[in-house]
């Protein structure tokens, strides 16, 4: 059996003038957690509603496993939309089983793997609660459990964390944790960069329509110029302006995050640091996906 | 290659099994909804009352108690005689003064109290005497005055009698008289009436559920497993079967109420009819539901309905209206026109085969039209459906709609 890989290939969509996709490719692999970043009106949802079929590109290619992906093979996807959608005067339990049913299980299976999915995000009292009446983070809950509960082999989820509370937040990693252990490719959009930096094993950041850096955060921190974080007391940071290659990027305090130009030796750094003061702290700075975020799409806009 | 069976034994799902469970949701959920089993309540309790009125205004109205005192006791079987020829039951019961008669015409146990020598009667009632009692017992006193002359110019008052009851006009009708015209008027409202107020509730039960998946956005996951045309056919079938059971309910009572209460003394032409509108009910409903099906769903909010759902309500409306005419004029020529065309016959149709003025040829063109209209509007309505009911954010225009992907 050929390995679960999902591939989004040079997808492009526009609205008239306004160009909404301009060569979107991605791809994500079985046992795969994949981020999709990137500001309001990046592409995001427009990327995941293509792939779901609920819009049609203008050009390019999803595929499923080597194959352009079809209706039938669609039906295998776990989706949860960015505005979430569910009967909200349909009860938890009915509703969760009509969905499984409608995406191809058999009525007892679909009951049952309703009540699995119920009892796993700790909805057990509400299932037969009508859906509007329960709170958001609980709505959020049933909407998870709604992409999953017809156990699809790729999840594909539009901001599954907002509006969660922590407690809810960490049984929702967990779960995907646990799909991507079984081999499902998973796929999601979030602004909670720390989030995605600690849970995905791959991270595409978009801007205007257009993945601008794809992979790994160590992979996306690389190739940019070195920096290390200093806490030299007392003595301020004026040595900086004698050593050439080198200037301040942020200070804060008593600490300072340094900018090393290629082929600036960090050990001379150092010493010149010792030279000053009292180093409290000399390390190497890696930088956040959230700077790094910033860094990408303030470097685009610019250019 | 893809794998051809998910983890969980998941299959595909046949276009007809995912029609199935859209409209077995539908049902499901309608059926149990307050709203439903409240309406339906409220409509049979209407309908009793209504019947209940009926046959009390029957009884009342024909039935009279006169009280007879004195010589009028000879006018008893008379009276009853005269009464039942214009269509009044009078019960007599001997009272034995004056006086005891008008304290039971004040305590309302009598409605009139007839005392005097036949050729002079006097009536004593509570406030008004009803028109058939008084021509009954004015024929009676001039019966009385006109034997008493014939006797005088020595005639036999008998013979005399025998002759003028045998002398009168001969009447040729151009058309067979149709006794039961007014029992038919009756069901040719009814049938008109359940039409309009089933299409109508129904139809924009549908619009409203268009619109509900499409604010909700649960129509991005329904159609990402289902086809558009399989969502709206589900939907349209499943509320169209709701409608159904709502029709038969309240169907089946008003004729057993009606039947068993004697208010309708035409059991068969109101079975029929009873028949005639459910089948009609299918083909006027999926032809107006499918209309606002499309319709709903070029809109994204409830609140945006109104304005996509009043041009195709007014076309029902118009049809309703144009239905009353029937009832003074059941051979209306511009009614009998419209019944035939699509999207009116549905609606006037039914009153015209409960009137009995259709023609069988007539009955079948208006079927024939009707269903090649169904036909049409499924596909260009599932055009429209499946290009609108994703867009969201604004109104979606209808060239827009119509514009193949």
């Amino acid at each position: 059996m050929p390995e679960a890989l999902l591939e989004i290939d040079r997808i492009s969509k526009r609205y008239g003038d306004v160009v909404a996709l301009r060569d979107m490719s991605f791809e994500v692999r079985a046992g795969e957690m994949f981020g999709f970043v990137g500001s309001n009106g990046a592409g995001k949802t427009t990327t995941m509603r293509i792939a779901l079929g609920v819009l049609a590109a203008d050009s390019g290619e999803v595929r499923w496993n080597g194959s352009p992906i079809t209706f039938e093979t669609r039906r295998r996807i776990g989706y949860m939309p960015e505005e979430r959608g569910l009967y909200p005067k349909m009860k938890v339990a009915e509703q969760l089983a009509y969905l499984a049913e409608l995406h191809g299980s058999g009525s007892a299976a679909a009951r049952r793997a309703a009540d699995v999915w119920i009892e796993r995000l700790g909805l057990t009292e509400k299932r037969d609660e009508e859906v509007q009446k329960l709170s958001l983070g609980n709505q959020q809950r049933v909407q998870l459990a709604a992409a999953l509960v017809h156990d699809p082999e790729v999840l594909v989820l539009d901001e599954p964390f907002s509006g969660l509370d922590p407690v809810a937040v960490d049984v929702m990693s967990q779960v995907l944790r646990e799909k991507c252990a079984e081999g499902v490719p998973v796929v999601f959009s979030s602004h909670q960069l720390e989030l995605v930096e600690r849970l995905c094993d791959r991270v595409g950041i978009v801007r205007s329509g257009h993945m601008v850096a794809c992979g790994t955060v160590a992979e996306l921190r690389s190739g940019g110029t070195e920096r290390v974080m200093v806490d030299v007391d007392g003595a301020g940071y004026g040595w900086v302006d004698a050593l050439s290659g080198v200037r301040v990027v942020e200070r804060q305090g008593s600490r300072a995050v340094l900018e090393l130009e290629r082929g600036v030796d960090d050990q001379e750094v150092l010493r010149a640091a010792v030279a000053a003061g009292r180093v409290r702290e000399f390390a190497p700075h890696r930088p956040s996906l959230t700077e790094l975020f910033r860094n990408v799409v303030t470097e685009e806009a610019a250019a | 290659m893809t794998a051809p069976t998910s983890p969980s034994g998941s299959t595909a799902l046949s276009p007809a099994r995912g029609v199935m469970l859209v409209a077995r949701r539908e049902l499901r959920t309608r059926l149990r909804s307050r709203s439903f089993v409240i309406g339906t309540i409220i409509t049979i309790a209407v309908i009793a009352a209504y019947v209940g009125f009926m046959y009390f205004m029957g009884s009342s109205s024909s039935h009279v108690n006169v009280g007879l005192t004195g010589q009028a006791t000879a006018v008893a079987e008379p009276l009853k005689t005269a009464s039942k020829a214009m269509g009044k039951e009078v019960d007599t019961q001997s009272v034995s003064d004056p006086a005891t008669g008008e304290r039971m015409v004040r305590d309302g146990d009598l409605d009139a109290l007839v005392v005097g020598a036949p050729g002079a009667l006097k009536v004593v009632v509570q406030k008004e005497i009803s028109d058939e009692l008084r021509a009954a017992l004015d024929g009676l006193t001039r019966q009385q005055a006109l034997d008493a002359r014939l006797a005088e110019a020595g005639l036999n008052p008998v013979d005399v009698n025998r002759e003028v009851a045998n002398a009168r006009v001969t009447v040729s009708t151009l058309e067979v008289p149709d006794p039961q015209q007014d029992q038919r008027k009756v069901l040719a409202f009814a049938s008109l009436f359940l039409l309009f107020f089933s299409v109508q509730t129904f139809g924009s039960m549908v619009a409203q559920g268009v619109v509900e998946e499409k604010s909700s956005r649960v129509v991005e996951i329904l159609l990402s497993t289902v086809r558009p045309w399989q969502l709206m056919v589900g939907k349209v079938l499943g509320i169209g079967l709701v409608g159904l059971v709502q029709l038969v309910i309240i169907g089946g009572v008003a004729l057993g109420a009606a039947i068993g209460a004697d208010v309708l003394t035409l059991p068969d032409a109101a079975v029929g009819t009873l028949a005639s509108v459910l089948g009609w009910y299918l083909i006027g409903f999926f032809l107006y539901a499918m209309i606002l099906a499309a319709s709903a769903a070029l809109v994204s909010r409830q609140e945006e309905l109104g304005s996509v759902l009043t041009p195709v309500l007014m076309l029902l409306m118009v049809s309703f209206f144009v239905g009353f005419t029937l009832l003074r004029n059941p051979g209306n020529k511009l009614v009998e026109v419209l019944s035939l065309i699509p999207p009116f016959g549905p609606v006037l149709m039914p009153s015209r085969i409960a009137l009995g003025v259709a023609p069988a040829w007539q009955i079948a063109l208006s079927v024939g039209l009707t269903v090649l209209a169904v036909v049409g509007i499924a596909w260009l309505g599932g055009r429209i459906y499946a290009n609108a009911v994703l867009r969201t954010g604004g109104r979606v225009k209808l060239r827009e709609a119509l514009r193949t992907e």
